[in-house]
């Protein structure tokens, strides 16, 4: 009786779907919208780029008997430890800048699984990025030997290893920096002053100088880089991830599900 | 289904909502009027569980919005059509949330199509989106996952007069399917076509809520004639209650048939016979206006 001539608009209401997203649809959404808009595809552009461009240098200026798989492997690990944390800080803040939490958190109300979900993204980032690094040096190595460089292949096994647990704490801690203050500037700028202000401090204050061995992660980080880490340098790591990742993702997670969006 | 009951919202010292309650019941639109700051958006936000009420409960489908398993296939929400990622396009935008909910990719193409954002305009980043368009975006958002329920705030805004008559009646058959729509303006004119139902509020508190012929009726007849004191006359001798207005004629506290009548057996010839419509609502409404939105921000 109530039909109407006109034709259907909306479709009809029907029982929902009463499952919610599972953590891997949520994770395959977060990894979408690193690459999904043009400054997204610029900054994971710009991180294989840096990894190229620090090969073609190291072809140029080192000796020919230091291009081997390990030294162009290696140095590439800086800058993209250095661009990850950005990925990290704004996979979690454009959506506050962005707006799109108030659309974020109305499909998913319960938050903290958005931000697992972004933390495993930017994780599987890390790992890719390591990928890249390792296929990048293997193009570096081919060169090398084709252009009377050294063109070796060893590698030792730990290397990997670290240098994948390198890139996962960085952009972790770029992340939980985004958690914790939100704002894209001051969580970039942060993240980049950190290293510098405890070089500046312990090197003026010789109180400071050892606490920054636990605390600095540009000082407890840099082991990872190399083939060997000692009991006492993975001490001294866990304590500045401890401070610097855990206790901000925490705190900035709290943060994230106490607050308000709008 | 949406129960909104005793929903209170402090911020410091100031109730932004001061114990609304409502419901906004299967097959029926209902509009939720009230000038810019009085609560509505506040309002909104709690039924969505993007802010936390200070006390009250708001449910949608007889559950706190945080405890829906998939939100957006029970109900649909736009609370502003800016907030959105500027460098996506539109269909990515509605892509990301076909697969947060797990809908079909084809449906963002039906609803793309449903709202009237063709291939160009789907393509473009949301950044070069007309407020109308993102409206259209953000509407299409909404009807993603089939949802039951609608929450929409001010989405009229930026539309031009044809997309207002265009989404009253995707709105109308929506609720006519037997959808429940609650749908928000600081323009009485905007909602009063489409809703079943108002919630009036102002200052945090609802002032007046009920079906909307019922809320527009009661504002009386609106009653002109070239002899004006003759006028007056015949309706003080039929016991009706008149007062002259600002614009000139009379506001009767009746229908239109006994003041009609009343005229013609005192022989006053009429040039003006009409319902009032909103006049005494839009009167609430203008004091609400004049009373909040000066002291306080608008959302």
């Amino acid at each position: 009786m109530t039909a109407t001539t006109i034709a259907p608009t909306v479709a009809p209401p029907h029982r929902a779907e009463v499952r919610g997203p599972s953590l891997l649809r949520l994770t395959a959404v977060e990894l979408r919208k690193l690459a999904d808009t043009r400054a997204g595809r610029w900054l994971l552009a710009t991180l294989a780029l840096a990894s190229a461009v620090m090969v073609v240098v190291q072809l140029s200026v080192l000796a020919d008997e230091r291009q081997t798989f390990t030294e162009f492997f290696g140095p590439q690990l800086i800058p993209t430890g250095l661009l990850l944390p950005v990925l990290g800080i704004l996979s979690i803040t454009s959506e506050w800048s962005q707006r799109t939490a108030l659309t974020t958190y109305t499909l998913v109300p319960r938050r903290e699984r958005v931000i697992v979900a972004k933390l495993a993204a930017v994780v599987l980032a890390a790992l890719a990025s390591v990928l890249v690094s390792l296929a990048i040096a293997a193009l570096g190595t081919l060169v090398a030997g084709a252009t009377g460089g050294a063109g070796t292949w060893t590698f030792e096994a730990a290397r990997l290893p670290y240098a994948v647990a390198f890139q996962v704490l960085n952009v972790l801690m770029g992340a939980a920096f985004g958690l914790l203050l939100v704002n894209t500037p001051l969580a970039v700028v942060t993240y980049l002053v950190l290293p510098t202000v405890w070089a500046m401090l312990s090197g003026m204050v010789a109180a400071l100088r050892e606490p920054a061995r636990w605390l600095d992660t540009s000082v407890t980080m840099e082991p990872l880089l190399g083939p060997t880490m000692t009991a006492d340098q993975w001490g001294r790591l866990a304590v500045s991830v401890l401070v610097w990742v855990a206790l901000p993702l925490v705190a900035g997670l709290v943060r994230t599900l106490r607050r308000e969006v709008s | 289904m949406i129960q909104v009951e005793h929903l209170t919202k402090r911020y410091g010292g100031r109730a932004a909502v001061d114990d609304v309650t409502f419901t906004c019941a299967p097959g029926s639109v209902t509009g939720f009027l009230g000038p810019n700051g009085a609560g509505k958006s506040t309002t909104m936000r709690m039924i969505c569980g993007l802010a936390s009420p200070t006390s009250g409960t708001a449910t949608v489908a007889g559950v706190p919005y945080r405890r829906l398993p998939n939100p957006g296939r029970e109900i649909g929400v736009l609370l502003d059509a800016s907030a959105q990622h500027a460098g996506r396009s539109g269909r990515e935008v509605l892509a990301l949330a076909a697969a947060t909910m797990g809908v079909p990719r084809r449906e963002v193409d039906v609803k793309l199509d449903l709202v009237g954002l063709g291939e160009a305009a789907a393509r473009r980043r949301v950044g070069a989106y007309s407020l109308g368009m993102r409206q259209r975006l953000g509407l299409a958002h909404a009807l993603l996952g089939d949802p039951r329920v609608l929450v929409l705030d001010e989405p009229a805004n930026g539309l031009d007069p044809e997309g207002i008559f265009w989404m009253r009646g995707l709105l109308r058959d929506f609720a006519d399917r037997g959808g429940s729509v609650l749908l928000s303006s600081h323009l009485l004119r905007e909602v009063e076509a489409v809703a079943d139902r108002l919630v009036v509020i102002g200052g945090g508190r609802i002032v007046a809520q009920g079906g909307t012929d019922e809320l527009l009726a009661g504002a009386g007849t609106l009653v002109r004639a070239r002899d004006g004191a003759a006028l007056g006359r015949a309706l003080a001798a039929a016991g009706l209650e008149a007062s002259p207005q600002p614009g000139g004629g009379l506001l009767v506290r009746a229908d239109p048939d006994p003041v009609g009548q009343a005229a013609a057996v005192a022989g006053v010839a009429l040039t003006e016979l009409r319902p009032a419509g909103g006049g005494g609502l839009e009167q609430l409404f203008l004091s609400l206006t004049g009373g909040t939105t000066t002291k306080e921000t608008t959302a």
